[in-house]
């Protein structure tokens, strides 16, 4: 079988002088999966990121990219092979959108023949027309567009691996349930290895592959989306009561407009863990209705 | 107001050219407090413990008074002394502060999302830095260069003190002529200086906070050129200086100003030798330090302020033994003190000239013989000077009725020809004697040491242009007391010219 393209192997880190957020977690992705890694706020999601791109360094035990110590990774070429997506997006505020993603292949130091036309094929990957957005600001574009823009950019040099750090957090549902089927579209062209870091259980359900559940620096649960809902572990059960639901656009709908109206983004998108795009046997997530 | 602008019409030229070294001081100064403040300022916002004392330091800086802070730097080789290189040092600290502080408190305000992105994209720090962090902070430093900008401009004024030149000049010109045309012809244009720097500065700051990298760029590119543009066009201002000039001092009170062009005018008529004014400087001390170091190369110095206040020596009262001793420290230290002038700026004692002639007063014992039923005036210093007024009081036996008023120097002139006092102790060569019909009484038991007024050079300068020793000494024994009284008459009653007044008592004497 083929290198892993990330394998944390009995990582342990801690913040100087706080209790552990990881203690001897290991686990692998494989080329071209997407793993989403749902926990609530404080159980390790974002560290486990930082830990890939060597942001942060293991105390204990080591993180492998593509075979390769993060150790022994030279800091920036690491960086420049794998794309990142934060919540806050982080766009440059004095860069126009264009500018925003040509930073890595500048820094790369592509020639401008070339960076332009990528930009422009970029911006139209993402959904967003070069025409109209590549001279405008970040300041001039919704919460989605700019969500759209960090994606853009986080795959300029065409990194091999993507780290999504509550990438769609921040946006209202309608927003985020488009922004879901992008990501399954470029995705389904570009076959990266992703890891999504989300506390939103449906988000991870609707994108991942596999679905991993963090807490307290362990992991408790990680396998296909099906079998994670399907789980009798007390704690991922509790886990999966606890997090947090978002109103499914449907449901909206209806409130309005009773029965004859279905939400935009159809069945991959839910509450809880009740639907699920690839559900099997998810019975034992649905509650009974109120 | 007519009298202000026809004042800036007559000094045009000189006028261009205090200008000129003003902003020359205040670009300057800033230039170099960016170049050390920024990288100052990217270095401590990252550690934050060097930031805070670093910033207390700062603050305390800025907190000396620029008078004293030039002061502190008078006796420091290579940056100290007088002229415009101490000015810049002191103008340099004061700018330092606001930069620093705007350039941590702009770093630290940049989102640690953005900082993450940009590291997580793999940036080097110093990609980092220039790609993010500087264009983000750059507003912010932008507003502390104004802050340091303006501040400059109303501190190069009190950099006049010390022979910078600058709109200053005519302030500290004004102060001493109690001029207030000639203090607003420099306080005018300063005031307008800080005016337009300020709102140019806060117009970048502006157009630079709008996020607009292109527009910003060229926008940069706009003030570089207007900012080189000004300051070529000053520094032509400003280069009169010619090199190996004869530098010519003064103190800063109008004879000494008169004195210090007398001595220019004359060395340039009969030399041809350039010569760099350096009038105006803050005092006794200030000019003997500045003839040390070769700062200046001539200045008119009295032979009893000479000797107590430069080589601290017993007060004296023997005019030839007072000149002969200081001659000799000179001469140990350097300098050459060439043969008086011809007048001794003694302190006078005064009566209103009315009363002298009446009562036939000539000497100070004529008006021991009165003092039992007058009043006496004195300033603050003769008061409590070694050869102020107690000893005077014993040699000569006065006794009034009141303690003597004390008050104001210049107030006690205009106090006797009121009527509101009888007697005081002026300077001899005051033009004020002339202008309100005073009378000095002989000082005919020789209380008062003598203060003939002298030039005293560099040596070495001497040594080196021959011609300049004997231009300097077809001065000796050509000012007389009358005359001096006539010039800073002239000066302080009439508000004529300095260099029009020298130049008409040069064409007097040849």
């Amino acid at each position: 079988m083929a290198v892993p393209a990330i394998e944390f192997r009995g990582v342990s880190f801690a913040r100087l002088g706080r209790p552990r957020i990881l203690d001897h977690f290991s686990l692998t992705v494989e080329s071209g999966e997407v793993l989403a890694l749902v926990g609530r706020s404080g159980a390790g999601k974002s560290t486990l990121l930082k830990l890939v791109n060597r942001l942060l360094l293991p105390d204990e035990g080591a993180v492998f990219v593509e075979g390769r110590d993060t150790r022994e990774w030279e800091p920036i070429r690491l960086r420049r092979r794998v794309g990142y997506v934060l919540q806050d997006v982080g766009l440059f505020p004095h860069m126009s959108v264009a500018d925003n993603v040509a930073v890595v292949p500048r820094l790369e130091g592509w020639a401008a023949d070339r960076i332009a036309p990528r930009v422009h094929e970029l911006l139209e990957l993402v959904g967003l027309p070069a025409q109209e957005f590549a001279t405008r600001w970040p300041d001039e574009l919704s919460g989605g567009q700019r969500q759209r823009v960090g994606v853009a950019r986080a795959l300029a040099v065409d990194p091999p691996v993507l780290l999504m750090d509550e990438p769609f957090g921040a946006l209202d549902p309608l927003t985020r349930a488009e922004l879901h089927g992008e990501f399954r579209r470029i995705q389904s062209r570009l076959r990266k290895t992703v890891i999504i870091v989300t506390h939103d259980m449906g988000e991870a359900f609707a994108l991942a592959d596999r679905v991993g559940v963090l807490e307290d620096g362990r992991l408790i649960a990680c396998d296909r989306p099906d079998v994670v809902a399907a789980s009798h572990e007390p704690l991922v059960r509790q886990l999966l009561d606890a997090l947090p639901a978002i109103p499914r656009p449907s449901d909206v709908v209806q409130a309005f407009r009773p029965a004859d109206h279905g939400g935009p983004e159809g069945p991959h998108y839910s509450r809880k863990p009740s639907l699920s795009p690839r559900r099997g046997s998810g019975q034992a997530g649905e509650r009974p209705p109120e | 107001m007519t009298r202000l602008f026809s004042f800036w019409l007559s000094h045009r030229v000189e006028l261009a050219s205090l200008f000129g070294q003003h902003v020359l001081l205040v670009a300057g100064s800033t230039l170099v407090a960016v170049a050390l403040g920024v990288p100052l300022g990217i270095f401590s916002a990252r550690r934050p413990r060097l930031a805070s004392p670093l910033m207390a330091v700062a603050s305390i800086v800025q907190t000396i008074p620029s008078l004293a802070m030039f002061g502190f730097l008078l006796p420091v080789p290579f940056i100290g002394g007088v002229g415009a290189r101490a000015a810049l040092v002191v103008l340099i600290l004061y700018g330092l502060l606001p930069i620093v502080r705007t350039t941590i408190a702009g770093l630290r305000g940049i989102d640690a999302s953005i900082r993450e992105a940009g590291v997580a994209m793999g940036m080097t720090p110093r990609e980092l830095l220039r790609q993010v962090e500087l264009p983000l902070a750059l507003p912010s430093i932008v507003a502390g260069v104004r802050v340091a900008a303006v501040v400059g401009v109303g501190s190069a004024t009190i950099a006049a003190a010390i022979g910078a030149g600058g709109l200053g000049e005519y302030i500290y010109r004004g102060l001493s002529m109690v001029d207030t045309t000639v203090i607003l012809a420099g306080a005018v244009p300063a005031a307008a200086l800080a005016l337009v720097v300020d709102g140019a500065l806060l117009w970048l700051e502006k157009q630079l906070s709008a996020r607009r990298r292109s527009r910003s760029r060229r926008t940069a590119v706009t003030v570089a050129v207007v900012v080189a543009a000004v300051v070529m066009l000053s520094s032509a201002a400003a280069a009169r200086r010619a090199s190996g000039a004869i530098v010519v001092g003064s103190k800063n009170f109008t004879e000494q100003l008169v004195l210090g062009e007398l001595l220019a005018q004359a060395i340039e008529r009969d030399t041809g030798l350039p010569v760099d004014r350096r009038l105006n400087l803050g005092g006794t001390l200030i000019c003997d330090r500045a003839l040390m170091t070769g700062d200046i190369d001539v200045y008119v110095e009295y032979t009893g302020t000479a000797l107590t206040a430069v080589f601290h020596q017993p007060v004296s009262t023997e005019a030839g033994a007072v000149f002969d001793t200081v001659r000799t420290l000179y001469a140990k230290t350097g300098r050459t003190l060439l043969p008086p002038l011809g007048f001794n700026n003694t302190f006078a004692i005064l009566v209103r000239g009315s009363e002298a002639r009446s009562r036939g007063l000539r000497t100070i014992d004529d008006a021991a013989r009165e003092s039992a039923h007058w009043r006496a005036g004195f300033g603050y210093e003769f008061v409590e000077r070694p050869d102020g007024y107690p000893g005077l009081a014993t040699t000569y036996g006065l006794r009034f009725p009141d303690p003597p008023r004390v008050m104001d120097l210049t107030l006690s002139y205009r106090a006797l020809a009121a009527g509101q006092v009888d007697l005081i102790a002026g300077d001899a060569t005051a033009g004020l004697i002339k202008g309100l019909d005073l009378f000095q009484l002989d000082d005919n038991r020789h209380y008062f040491p003598p203060y003939d007024a002298t030039v005293v050079a560099r040596a070495a300068t001497l040594l080196r242009y021959p011609q300049l020793r004997a231009a300097l000494e077809r001065l000796s024994g050509r000012v007389s007391a009358a005359d001096m009284r006539a010039m800073n008459y002239a000066a302080d009653v009439e508000h004529r010219d300095v260099p029009v007044i020298a130049r008409e008592f040069l064409a007097r004497t040849r």
